[in-house]
């Protein structure tokens, strides 16, 4: 499969009075075409920032991508003048949000928040665009879609709304959705019915996907791949399975316990990443992760870690990688 | 999707109350008089004066600048309906005439001003940074002069005629709604649809235009109608200074200044009927610009 995305060695950073935020710091990750990638990590770790900066709508001051490539079909669209970015965001990247409530203009008909890409980026005609917004609309299992898109987002429950969501950002057929915590906001019972629908689609119409979370399980069923953020930086990546089976990041692997389990005695602990993520504006030299970490040794303290192959397609930045590896191998058999 | 919609069916049959399709303008019309009887009132009221401006000539019983010496003072109800001023004028008729120039005046300045002050300030908010340091500091100086001053100072330098002093007032209020505009359109560029619409690739036009500024109308239209009333008398005030109308047109304004506040112990008609109808028009349009806003507001719609 062809790449579509490149990130490399992204970092954007916030300038405030109190010193700088290295928000995003050094990542690096490729995205195939029609692949989904999960990017997992706690509050603040960068995620949504890194998805932001590809689209280049990290609010300036006080942000900013200091450095990096991001290649987006052949072209770097940090290099890309404005009118030209503003052609690529809707049409050939869309986004989803995290609050369904929040993300729709309350005083626009759904019709008109779905028609502007349309009208925006594929030329059409009102009657044209109003069309394609109800086809759209039925696609997402929005039930009545003629009736329905004459009204206002508060007349829609928030599952309904993300359906909307997604119809807009499947308007113009773009080739890469990136949805920030998608499901965040949403009642469990429906997260389950929207991902499957996200899925279904970017199968249907090859479009590859982002899907930004702090939900493992989220991760372990639509993933292909998955990258691990803390502090900024990337420090595992693997497929679903491998991050699973064999973690090689202490972080990883506490993210992993700290996951309550419905098939264990309710008198088992649960056990959590002890301790707070670092101050991004003051990061401790070597690894970020070293306070939390039951694993640190000395080396840690010195230099940071570099991502590094633990087996074919499974990178960790983490010197004691194998030993955990082997570990969970040993539990394993 | 097979799995997806299994859960949307069982919901799929709920019609929901109250959200039939709109229908022709009249029965909108109707819809919006049953759900706001107040509002309906206020647009009957603001459309009969308006009415009563424009077919002046055939509701004035009199000549408004007919004086007669038998009538100076005279009281209400004798033999001019709303009594004689100092120099024995029909009160009613330059009330009907005066109904022009107050109209014109009031509706037009507190349009124009707080138009052109709220798409300079939801600009100002949506550029932020230097554009917006720029665009205040000009604001700061405009509202550090009195309005009815900076409306004098610009009058002086246009000259006196009706439209200029339309512009003037325009000026004068355009400041403050920026100002006020700003606050809310601050909350509003913050607000996550600000930046779907960015993620879609709406330009800066589409952005202000068509999400931000709907989102900053209910205030805009509570200042339009508070600046209705501020204009009207402001008009009066300028004319009085000599840079506004003549003093020979009639105008509400006018009516009030001079002989009405000297003689008011002597002839308060001159002055209560007058105030009166400056009173009925700005609380007319209060009442329909308070409808208009929870109509526009689709939150608010069916409540």
């Amino acid at each position: 499969m062809a790449t579509l995305l490149e990130v490399r060695d992204l970092k954007t950073h916030f300038f405030t009075q109190e010193g700088v935020v290295k928000a995003v710091d050094g990542v690096s990750y490729d995205l195939a075409e029609g692949e989904t990638l999960g990017l997992v990590g706690e509050s603040g770790c960068g995620k949504s920032v890194s998805a932001l900066s590809i689209m280049r709508l990290i609010p300036d001051p006080p942000g900013k991508t200091v450095g990096g490539e991001v290649i987006f079909d052949g072209q770097d669209l940090l290099k890309l003048p404005d009118s030209q970015m503003r052609r690529v965001r809707g049409k050939q990247i869309a986004m989803v949000f995290q609050e369904p409530m929040t993300s729709l203009n309350p005083v626009l008909s759904i019709a008109r928040q779905l028609t502007e890409s349309l009208e925006l980026h594929l030329d059409m005609s009102k009657p044209e665009a109003r069309r394609e917004a109800v086809r759209r609309l039925a696609q997402v299992g929005i039930p009545d879609p003629e009736h329905r898109i004459k009204q206002f987002p508060h007349q829609f429950s928030g599952g309904m709304l993300q359906r909307v969501m997604i119809a807009m950002a499947l308007s113009c057929n773009p080739k890469l959705i990136i949805a920030d915590e998608p499901t965040t906001a949403l009642d469990v019972t429906i997260q389950a019915q929207i991902l499957e629908l996200m899925k279904h689609l970017s199968r249907e119409y090859g479009v590859s996907l982002i899907i930004i979370t702090h939900n493992l399980g989220v991760v372990a069923r639509y993933a292909d791949r998955v990258n691990i953020m803390y502090a900024g930086k990337i420090i595992e990546r693997g497929t679903a399975r491998d991050m699973y089976r064999h973690p090689s990041h202490p972080y990883t692997l506490g993210l992993l316990h700290s996951v309550p389990r419905l098939d264990l005695p309710r008198k088992e602990k649960l056990d959590p990443v002890e301790g707070q993520p670092p101050d991004l504006m003051h990061l401790p030299a070597g690894c970020a992760f070293r306070e939390r970490c039951r694993f640190a040794i000395e080396r840690c303290a010195e230099e940071i870690p570099p991502l590094r192959a633990v087996s074919a397609g499974h990178f960790s930045a983490c010197f004691a990688a194998e030993t955990l590896v082997s570990r969970t191998k040993e539990k394993g058999a | 999707m097979a799995q997806a919609s299994r859960g949307i069916a069982a919901s799929s049959g709920v019609v929901i109350r109250g959200l039939r399709p709109r229908g022709t303008i009249w029965q909108q019309v109707g819809s919006f008089a049953r759900r706001k009887p107040l509002g309906a009132f206020g647009a009957v009221v603001a459309l009969m004066l308006i009415v009563v401006a424009i077919f002046a000539p055939f509701i004035a019983t009199k000549d408004p600048a007919e004086t007669n010496a038998a009538l100076v003072y005279a009281p209400p109800g004798s033999e001019l309906l709303l009594g004689g001023d100092q120099v024995g004028r029909d009160v009613f008729s330059r009330l009907v005439y005066g109904a022009r120039v107050s109209l014109y005046v009031g509706l037009l300045s507190a349009f124009i001003g707080a138009t052109i002050g709220m798409v300079v300030g939801v600009t100002s908010v949506h550029f932020g940074g230097k554009t917006d340091l720029i665009l205040q500091r000009i604001i700061d100086t405009m509202i550090a002069f009195p309005a009815l001053i900076l409306a004098i100072a610009i009058m002086a330098a246009l000259g006196a005629s009706l439209n200029n002093v339309v512009i003037a007032l325009s000026i004068a209020f355009m400041p403050s709604t920026a100002r006020v505009l700003r606050s809310q359109a601050l909350t509003v560029k913050e607000m996550d649809y600000i930046l779907a619409a960015r993620v879609i690739g709406a330009g800066h036009g589409r952005i202000i235009f068509r999400h931000m500024i709907p989102n900053c109308l209910a205030l805009y239209i509570v200042l339009v109608t508070v600046f209705l009333g501020t204009a009207i008398v402001a008009e009066a005030t300028l004319s009085f200074l000599g840079i506004g109308v003549p003093p020979d047109v009639p105008s509400w304004g006018g009516m009030l200044n001079g002989a009405a506040q000297r003689y008011v112990h002597l002839a308060p008609w001159l002055g209560v009927f007058p105030g009166l109808a400056i009173a009925i028009v700005v609380f007319a349009w209060n009442l329909l610009g308070d409808a208009l806003r929870d109509v526009l507001d689709p939150r608010l719609r069916g409540t």
